[in-house]
């Protein structure tokens, strides 16, 4: 009984979110808050990969941001080509690189940036994932590496200003195969889109999670020993979750280009990277949608108190990361399992799903 | 190149590694002992050196005569300010966490924001430093062309002397060992009488103290702002997992390693790719070698 209505609620949720998303968003809020909740469903798009990758394969990845960034960068270098053909973009000209790089080059075309956003990090990733979990690296090990790597990356991007824009990000687009995307009504229809794609990003992700290799996968967090002796290659299992997640944080960085037409080094970075955890772990690290209703919550909460006390932003985002962590692991979706076995008062506590 | 200026960007790169050691020893001890990953280690550096700037306003303002010695108060104070700071934090904070490594590394990820917010509204967003104490001022040559900056010079018999004074405890005290005996089987140490919820307060504070003479070393070279401590966390999360946990040697090797190839690759590259170098060059080598440089046989 209680297995049902968990099911349910997971229902509820989804009926919930499309009704939110697709009727009361676009009817009820001005264009500039209907921008603010498309920024904040990029974000989704990340918290969606960890519930995969941290929720399910037990891996921690405080690196999520540089995965973000590549579909950010990608998309933002076709937008910008576009804006400013047929000449240099800006910083290029700013920063005295005279030749457009070679690798600048095959993103004029939408089809090669499309490719790339969702091929380069699977290239990325796979390995950085593979290799370490083949040598049996801990999870641990794997949190501190992508932290150090995201440092890398954001490094690298703020280094290089004359490929990469340095501290500035890309930005200034005006249109996406010449259509201008500046305009209120094209903003919808790109939050329409990107709600669309966030739906199917959601299916996939309940689709693998429902499959056999979601059990797997939900097998290895719990004991990973046990899978392996059973013959699975696990690090295969584990790097195909990673890197899952890291498409998914592509896609939601190219959104984020799009929709908010910039992209800087900041959401590349460690703070960023590790923030975006903070959105499945606010909804429920192991609840797809929870992870959606987190990234729309924190987004909002961000909004509401920088716009008033930007002070305390910090105090809040700290709070909550040592809140959820501490009173609610498995976030708001679990909250429900976890009143109702206090109140059965089982001796057995509930096992919640934590990496050893 | 010639060789002085080579020998003095080594050295500079030394004064960094003091840093990044006196950093280090602390997070290793207490993720060895624990398995927790402190992510607020930078903002306790950070409590240290603002606690060794407000000391060095005090003597500034009430006992001028006495400036000279106020580094060694500083200090002093900074290490008793950390140490109270981190046994107060694992008894209310962290002791909630144990055996979830991750999470504990997202609630103090946490706790250093909140951290930096506190030093912002409680310390200001500005930048503070030390004013230089007069014998700390200066070089020593050794050789025609090579000039030693002092205070570097200091905080480097500082880092000998502190890791010293840690090979000592936890090697040559009833302490050290009880810390050491915690760390290598958990379950048999409570079973023959270690009171081990102590022993991991006690070893969770001595990691803060180290972070907070880390920061008191920081304010001879660098000035202190609230996202000092940010910016060195990474860096002492690398040396750490690169010298192999729970290996005093090993994060003294790796600090030594990385920190003088850094600045000695900063003068190749630009400062960024030298970073970059670094970082690529740490992750590489863990992959081939997991567990680090240097790695202590410890039971998992």
């Amino acid at each position: 009984m209680p297995r049902l209505l968990a099911r349910n609620a997971e229902a509820v949720g989804y009926v919930v979110l499309a009704v939110i998303l697709l009727v009361a968003f676009p009817l009820g809020l001005d264009p500039f808050r209907l921008n603010l909740v498309s920024k904040y469903l990029a974000f989704a798009f990340v918290a969606v990969g960890v519930v995969l990758s941290w929720g399910y394969g037990g891996i921690l990845s405080l690196g999520q941001g540089i995965f973000f960034g590549l579909g950010g960068y990608f998309m933002a270098m076709f937008l910008k080509l576009e804006a400013s053909a047929p000449e240099l973009p800006d910083f290029m000209v700013w920063s005295s690189t005279e030749v457009l790089p070679w690798w600048w080059e095959p993103y004029h075309h939408l089809w090669f940036t499309l490719l790339s956003v969702v091929l380069v990090p699977c290239a990325v990733a796979f390995p950085l994932a593979y290799a370490p979990f083949k040598k049996r690296l801990g999870g641990v090990y794997f949190a501190i590496v992508t932290l150090a790597l995201a440092l890398t990356a954001m490094v690298m991007l703020v280094g290089q200003q004359g490929y990469t824009g340095g501290a500035n990000g890309i930005t200034d687009f005006r249109s996406l195969l010449g259509w201008d995307i500046t305009t209120d009504r094209a903003k919808l229809f790109l939050y329409l889109g990107e709600v669309v794609l966030l739906f199917a990003v959601m299916g996939a992700a309940t689709f693998v999670l429902r499959s056999r290799l979601g059990k797997i996968l939900v097998a290895i967090r719990d004991s990973e020993d046990r899978v392996r002796f059973s013959g699975y290659d696990t690090a295969l299992f584990k790097a195909f979750a990673f890197t899952t997640g890291a498409v998914f944080a592509s896609l939601g960085g190219a959104l984020y280009s799009v929709q908010v037409g910039l992209i800087t080094p900041t959401l590349v970075g460690v703070v960023a990277s590790v923030e975006m955890v903070i959105y499945a772990a606010v909804g429920g690290r192991t609840s797809v949608v929870g992870a959606v209703y987190g990234a729309l919550l924190v987004g909002f909460a961000r909004s509401v108190i920088s716009e008033n006390l930007a002070t305390l932003w910090l105090f809040f985002v700290g709070g909550l990361f040592m809140f959820v962590v501490l009173v609610m692991p498995n976030g708001l979706a679990g909250l429900p399992a976890q009143l109702a076995s206090r109140r059965r008062r089982a001796e057995a506590p509930t096992r919640l799903p934590v990496d050893a | 190149m010639n060789v002085e200026i080579a020998a003095m960007q080594v050295f500079s790169g030394i004064s960094l590694f003091t840093i990044l050691v006196l950093m280090a020893l602390g997070l290793s001890i207490v993720f060895g002992l624990m398995g927790v990953i402190n992510m607020a280690h930078g903002e306790v550096m950070a409590l240290g050196a603002y606690v060794t700037y407000y000391t060095a306003r005090f003597f500034g303002a009430y006992l001028p005569s006495l400036m000279g010695a106020y580094v060694f108060f500083g200090i002093a104070l900074a290490f008793l300010v950390t140490f109270a700071f981190g046994y107060l934090l694992e008894r209310s904070f962290i002791r909630f966490l144990y055996a979830r490594p991750l999470d504990t590394l997202l609630a103090t990820w946490g706790l250093s924001l909140v951290l930096q917010q506190a030093y912002r509204s409680g310390f200001g967003a500005q930048e503070v430093s030390v004013p230089m104490t007069s014998w700390l001022t200066g070089a020593w040559e050794p050789i025609a062309g090579i000039q030693l900056p002092l205070n570097r010079l200091f905080i480097i018999w500082l880092t000998l002397l502190v890791s010293g004074g840690v090979y000592l405890i936890l090697y040559r005290t009833r302490w050290g060992l009880r810390i050491r005996a915690v760390t290598q089987n958990r379950a048999m140490s409570g079973a023959v009488g270690i009171d081990t919820g102590r022993v991991d307060a006690m070893s969770f504070a001595l990691g803060c103290g180290l972070a907070g003479i880390a920061g008191s070393a920081f304010t001879m070279i660098g000035s202190t702002n609230p996202l000092t401590g940010q910016l060195y966390i990474v860096d002492a999360f690398i040396v750490v997992v690169f010298g192999g946990v729970q290996s005093l040697l090993g994060t003294f090797a790796s600090g030594f390693v990385i920190a003088s190839s850094q600045s000695f690759l900063e003068f190749l590259l630009s400062g960024s790719m030298a970073k970059v170098s670094i970082l690529l060059a740490v992750i590489t080598v863990l992959y081939f070698r997991p567990t680090g440089l240097f790695t202590s046989k410890v039971r998992q």
